[in-house]
């Protein structure tokens, strides 16, 4: 199966911003990746370089074994669905899809059945004829994706397709790009800085911060075991508690934290506390990685509670509590709360780049 | 107490209604008012002489319909006119955008400080007199002038070439005086062009000169129409730059239309001159109307 992709010490800096710093991965033909990361990242700059926007200072990427980063955009045979689209406003719909197609040489015949398939998997072919000018959001980010799949490309990549829609369009696309990647199995990139977004769609997610690979790992891995403090704190809700490690012990306000794995680093780590991991009604004894604090505030949301509680040493954790799956009773303000961790769910992260 | 909702007295939805709608006429009519000083000044500069040339030219002296002004149109003297105004305005709007579209591209693909520096260097010579800047053309152009006497020290002519006081001075002093006309409007659409479509074009397969070709220029034909018949009409009707580097050889319309009156003092004829001028100007004024709507609405 064609599509394979590898990366490998690709580098690019502006004057002195470095935009991407020497990163290296593999893209395994057929994957859905994801580049997440927030704005500023470097994961728009990657995606530019696949595509061959942005030229690198330097590295080598390999598409099935060959160079891939000394082609022009025009000879790369990558579809891309841009942010604003990017559909040609003189042309039809039809126009726009079969562009590639007349770039390729095809029969005007051979052409339009493509352009027509090609639009019927996106839901677009009854408005073939109209006018970009006058399709919805929606629509046009059909024809940006038609355009881009029409010709048959050995690797699609997508920069923040879904950005510009609103929240339940959205929703509904991310299903139904991930059904259309099941359907044609083409290798695919994906970028976008919504955690939500990536977790949903990825078969892996590459975490990119100030240029560097922060973590490649599958939506579940990342968010279960995160390799530093960036990306716990990127993926999905959490806060951090500072714990000190002395003499291969680390310890939360002076108490042993026991962790999942044993823990080997030699700094002072952070303990990731993330709400739907918590356990409330701690046992008086026995219970390791118990925690008490005093609530300061409880705060209704709806679904949920969002319970202020101050800790030992003067820090504070902001953690959400839904009564009926914790099976407490909400804390009045100015109460006792202690609330537990088990040890199959306690992780500990560094700062990234230790 | 009176219940809004349920009220039962008289027809609902008559609550105001006949002071609100004459606020909302009273709000349409001072808006419009604005408009009126314009629109009376307009009546007197443009529509009044404008409907007093066609008189003039279509009765004679004793106030009778003749059409003998418009007859004399077809004398020689006339059509050479006619031809050679024309002509002169073609080639110099052919050329104003083969000038103008390399310079408006430039301009708006390069960085602030740069298209600044070339706007600046297209605006300083509009800002300068047409008187100006044509004698200035004739300082450079004439037997002894600058580019003669460049090309003579260098030994690449004997004689002086003829670039002045002919249909060649006409055109390039003309060119001049025109380019920014076509450059300005082709600038604005070409800045309208999303950058993203030629990363676009280019990704769907398109070569540069392809993307250039089949995504680019379609794209700025609103911009090149609208100068080129910014410059055609102005130069239907030029003046100045004809007569200072014409020679009194290339003779355009509205140095006909001067002679007829300022030698002749024969204002039907002028006036003939003027209307065919003014019909002239409006088809083709029409012709780009065309080509606008047909480049702006889908193919």
């Amino acid at each position: 199966m064609p599509g394979q992709v590898a990366i490998r010490e690709v580098s690019k800096n502006y004057g002195a911003f470095v935009a991407l710093d020497d990163v290296s991965f593999d893209i395994e033909p057929g994957e859905f990746i994801t580049l997440l990361g927030p704005s500023g990242s470097g994961k728009t700059t990657l995606l530019n370089v696949l595509a061959g926007f942005t030229r690198p200072n330097s590295g080598s990427v390999q598409l099935d074994g060959k160079e891939f980063l000394t082609l022009p955009p025009h000879r790369r045979d990558v579809g891309m669905v841009f942010q604003s689209y990017a559909l040609f406003p003189h042309m039809t719909v039809m126009e726009n899809v079969a562009y590639p197609l007349k770039l390729r040489k095809i029969g005007k015949s051979e052409r339009e059945r493509r352009a027509t398939e090609a639009l019927s998997t996106v839901q677009m072919d009854h408005l073939a004829d109209r006018a970009i000018q006058s399709l919805s959001g929606g629509q046009r980010q059909r024809v940006a994706l038609a355009r881009a799949m029409v010709f048959e490309p050995r690797m699609m990549l997508m920069d923040e397709p879904l950005s510009a829609l609103d929240k339940n369009l959205r929703e509904h696309m991310q299903i139904e790009l991930k059904r259309l990647h099941g359907m044609l199995g083409t290798t695919t990139v994906y970028v976008t800085h919504d955690q939500r977004e990536a977790l949903t769609m990825s078969d892996r997610i590459a975490v990119i911060n100030n240029g560097k690979l922060m973590q490649l790992d599958t939506p579940s891995q990342l968010y279960d075991f995160p390799a530093n403090r960036f990306v716990a704190e990127f993926m999905g809700e959490s806060s951090f508690l500072p714990v000190k490690v002395s003499d291969g012990t680390a310890r939360l306000f002076g108490n042993p934290i026991v962790t999942r794995e044993p823990w080997s680093g030699d700094h002072d780590a952070w303990l990731l506390i993330r709400p739907e991991k918590l356990a409330w009604n701690a046992p008086q004894q026995g219970a390791a990685n118990r925690i008490q604090g005093t609530t300061r505030e409880v705060i209704y949301q709806g679904d949920s509670y969002l319970l202020d509680i101050a800790l030992p040493e003067g820090h504070s954790v902001e953690v959400r509590c839904n009564p009926h799956t914790a099976g407490i009773e909400m804390p009045e303000p100015g109460e006792t709360v202690s609330f537990w961790i088990k040890q199959s769910s306690t992780i500990l992260v560094e700062d990234a780049g230790q | 107490m009176t219940d809004f909702a349920m009220s039962s007295s008289g027809s609902p939805g008559t609550l105001n209604a006949g002071i609100l709608r004459r606020r909302e006429v009273l709000e349409r009519f001072s808006a419009t008012a604005l408009t009126f000083p314009g629109l009376i000044l307009i009546l007197l500069v443009l529509l009044v002489p404008v409907l007093w040339l066609f008189w003039l030219s279509a009765f004679d002296g004793a106030g009778d319909l003749s059409w003998a002004n418009y007859e004399r149109m077809g004398k020689s003297i006339y059509v050479r006119t006619f031809t050679t105004t024309f002509r002169i305005a073609i080639i110099v709007t052919v050329c104003c955008a083969f000038l103008g579209y390399p310079v408006a591209y430039l301009m708006s693909q390069s960085g602030r400080r740069l298209s600044l520096v070339i706007l600046l260097s297209v605006l300083l010579p509009f800002w300068t007199s047409v008187l100006v800047r044509t004698y200035a053309w004739l300082v450079l152009l004439q037997r002894t002038g600058l580019i003669n006497g460049w090309l003579q020290d260098l030994g690449l002519i004997d004689t002086p070439l003829a670039l002045v006081h002919n249909e060649l001075g006409t055109i390039i002093g003309m060119i001049h005086v025109m380019l920014p006309f076509m450059i300005l409007p082709l600038y604005a659409s070409m800045k309208a062009v999303d950058p993203s479509l030629m990363l676009a074009a280019s990704n769907c397969g398109a070569t540069p000169a392809q993307a250039f070709r089949q995504v680019f220029f379609p794209q700025t034909i609103t911009g090149l129409s609208s100068g080129a018949g910014l410059i055609f009409v102005l130069c239907l009707g030029f003046f100045v730059t004809p007569v200072l580097l014409g020679g009194g050889r290339t003779y355009m319309w509205a140095m006909q239309i001067a002679d007829n009156i300022s030698l002749y003092g024969n204002w039907g004829a002028a006036s003939a001159l003027g209307v065919v001028l003014v019909v002239a100007t409006a088809l083709v004024l029409l012709a780009v109307q065309f080509v606008l709507r047909r480049a702006g609405g889908t193919k």
